[in-house]
């Protein structure tokens, strides 16, 4: 890549922040030059947030629904998925999956909302309890 | 060599660890550019792995492991790290402020989604993103995030939030500094055993690594092309392949353009043509991927008409382009 090459597209993921990138100038002479952005690379990471969101905006009208614990709305909210979640909790998936239940959830343990709460960040009542909206 | 009055120099880098690892190197007096702690640790690679998932999609790797730039430079230059980590938060929180209080900055490792100064589109579940903590002030901790341009601050929960995320590859407070810099470095010798070591990995014979690995990514496109739900999951396995491949700073080229840079620099060092001809060659293999990651994502926006054959032929052409560089390199 050319030192003019490198793109200078506006991002809406950076918050701002130009990253350094590797390219060489007219005589061949590698060096760092600050991009604001690639429009490539703003596709494909809004495309996997929002992909999270539609994951989040299912899982919520499913809890609200009574067909799904409030457990998978907020495990989708933080960008978690059933691995991201049993691995840092350290409970088994099948656990994990059994706890995505409605009626199996509120029942668990105050021990075990703890551990779920506090890999997520925030409160056992906030974890047993739903939005409005995403 | 130590000077703990001495300030530390933040320089951006494209990559977290090897900007981490040759800061690191430069301030306890071994200067040293990003591009040449990416080459002399062999970090280069291309790894398709379907049995590793991250956000249930396969890895797909331009570069080794995590840790894999800090190991790669202690076994080459021969210099030490004193390397920790801690099954106790408050026991690895208390570590780095006895190390902030001597002045000595260190590299640790976090994980991205808890560090509260990224901006909010780029926090996933990461466990692996290097930063060098340099000082404090009051709550805060002084951070230089290497990808970033400016240094930044991080309170003290936030932060060891961020060290002791569990998980896949959890860092458990991993803190580490230099320690034993060599004197003098027979560079020649360091880089081309470490070019050698290179040119093992990326011309094996695992079918999903290396050069035949890029061959693979283009076949497998095809295949997901012709699952039963491709119209919904094609977009996203594509998606995914470009974002893996730009993941963080590297210019959308997976490493090409760091590795050019370090085979340029190595170039002008040891007075040696063939590698100023390697990398020329990769700079093009760069630019390749980036025209691969272009198109891949104007057929995902149905700006262009979806044609896997297509990507299988250009990933075949990257590949191509690869082995050339690689057959210049070939016995140095």
């Amino acid at each position: 890549m050319k030192k003019d090459e490198v793109p200078q597209d506006p991002s809406q993921i950076h918050a701002g922040i130009r990253k350094l990138l590797y390219a060489v100038d007219e005589k061949g002479e590698y060096g760092g030059v600050q991009s604001t952005g690639w429009e490539v690379e703003n596709y494909v990471t809004l495309a996997a947030v929002d992909e999270l969101k539609r994951q989040a905006e299912e899982a919520l009208a499913r809890a609200k629904a009574g067909k799904a614990s409030t457990l998978e709305y907020h495990m989708y909210a933080r960008r978690m998925d059933l691995a991201t979640l049993s691995a840092t909790t350290g409970i088994w998936k099948w656990r994990v999956e059994r706890h995505l239940k409605p009626d199996v959830f509120p029942k668990l343990s105050a021990d075990l909302h703890e551990r779920y709460a506090f890999v997520m960040g925030i409160t056992t009542e906030e974890l047993l309890g739903l939005p409005d909206n995403v | 060599m130590f000077d703990a009055a001495a300030p530390f120099q933040h320089r951006q880098s494209a990559h977290c660890e090897s900007g981490v690892v040759s800061n690191l190197l430069t301030h306890h007096g071994l200067p040293m550019s990003e591009a040449m702690a990416f080459g002399i640790s062999a970090s280069l690679t291309f790894a398709y792995m379907p049995m590793i998932k991250m956000a249930g999609m396969p890895v797909i790797a331009y570069r080794m492991f995590p840790g894999s730039i800090i190991r790669g430079v202690e076994k080459r230059l021969g210099m030490k790290w004193a390397r920790r980590r801690f099954s106790d938060p408050r026991a690895g929180a208390a570590a780095l402020d006895e190390e902030v209080r001597a002045g000595r900055p260190v590299g640790l490792q976090t994980c991205i989604y808890w560090l509260p100064y990224f901006p909010e589109e780029m926090r996933f579940h990461f466990n692996s993103h290097n930063i060098v903590v340099y000082g404090r002030d009051g709550e805060d901790y002084l951070i230089s995030d290497p990808v970033f341009e400016e240094t930044t601050r991080c309170d003290g929960p936030a932060l060891t939030r961020a060290r002791f995320a569990k998980g896949d590859m959890a860092a458990k407070g991993h803190m580490y500094y230099p320690t034993e810099l060599p004197s003098s470095i027979d560079y020649e010798r360091v880089i081309k055993s470490a070019i050698r070591w290179n040119y093992k990995t990326m011309n094996g014979p695992v079918p999903i690594a290396g050069i035949r690995g890029i061959r693979f990514l283009g076949r497998n496109i095809v295949k997901v092309s012709q699952s039963a739900d491709a119209e919904k999951t094609l977009p996203l396995y594509l998606g995914h392949i470009v974002r893996m491949q730009e993941e963080i700073g590297t210019g959308g080229a997976g490493f090409r353009f760091l590795y050019a840079s370090f085979l340029q620099e190595a170039g002008k060092l040891l007075n040696n043509d063939r590698l100023l001809e390697a990398s020329k060659a990769f700079t093009d293999a760069g630019d390749e991927w980036r025209r691969f990651a272009l198109n891949a994502t104007k057929m995902c926006r149905g700006r262009a008409k979806m044609d896997v054959k297509a990507l299988d032929a250009q990933l075949n052409h990257v590949a191509d382009r690869e082995q050339e560089m690689w057959a210049l390199l070939r016995g140095l």
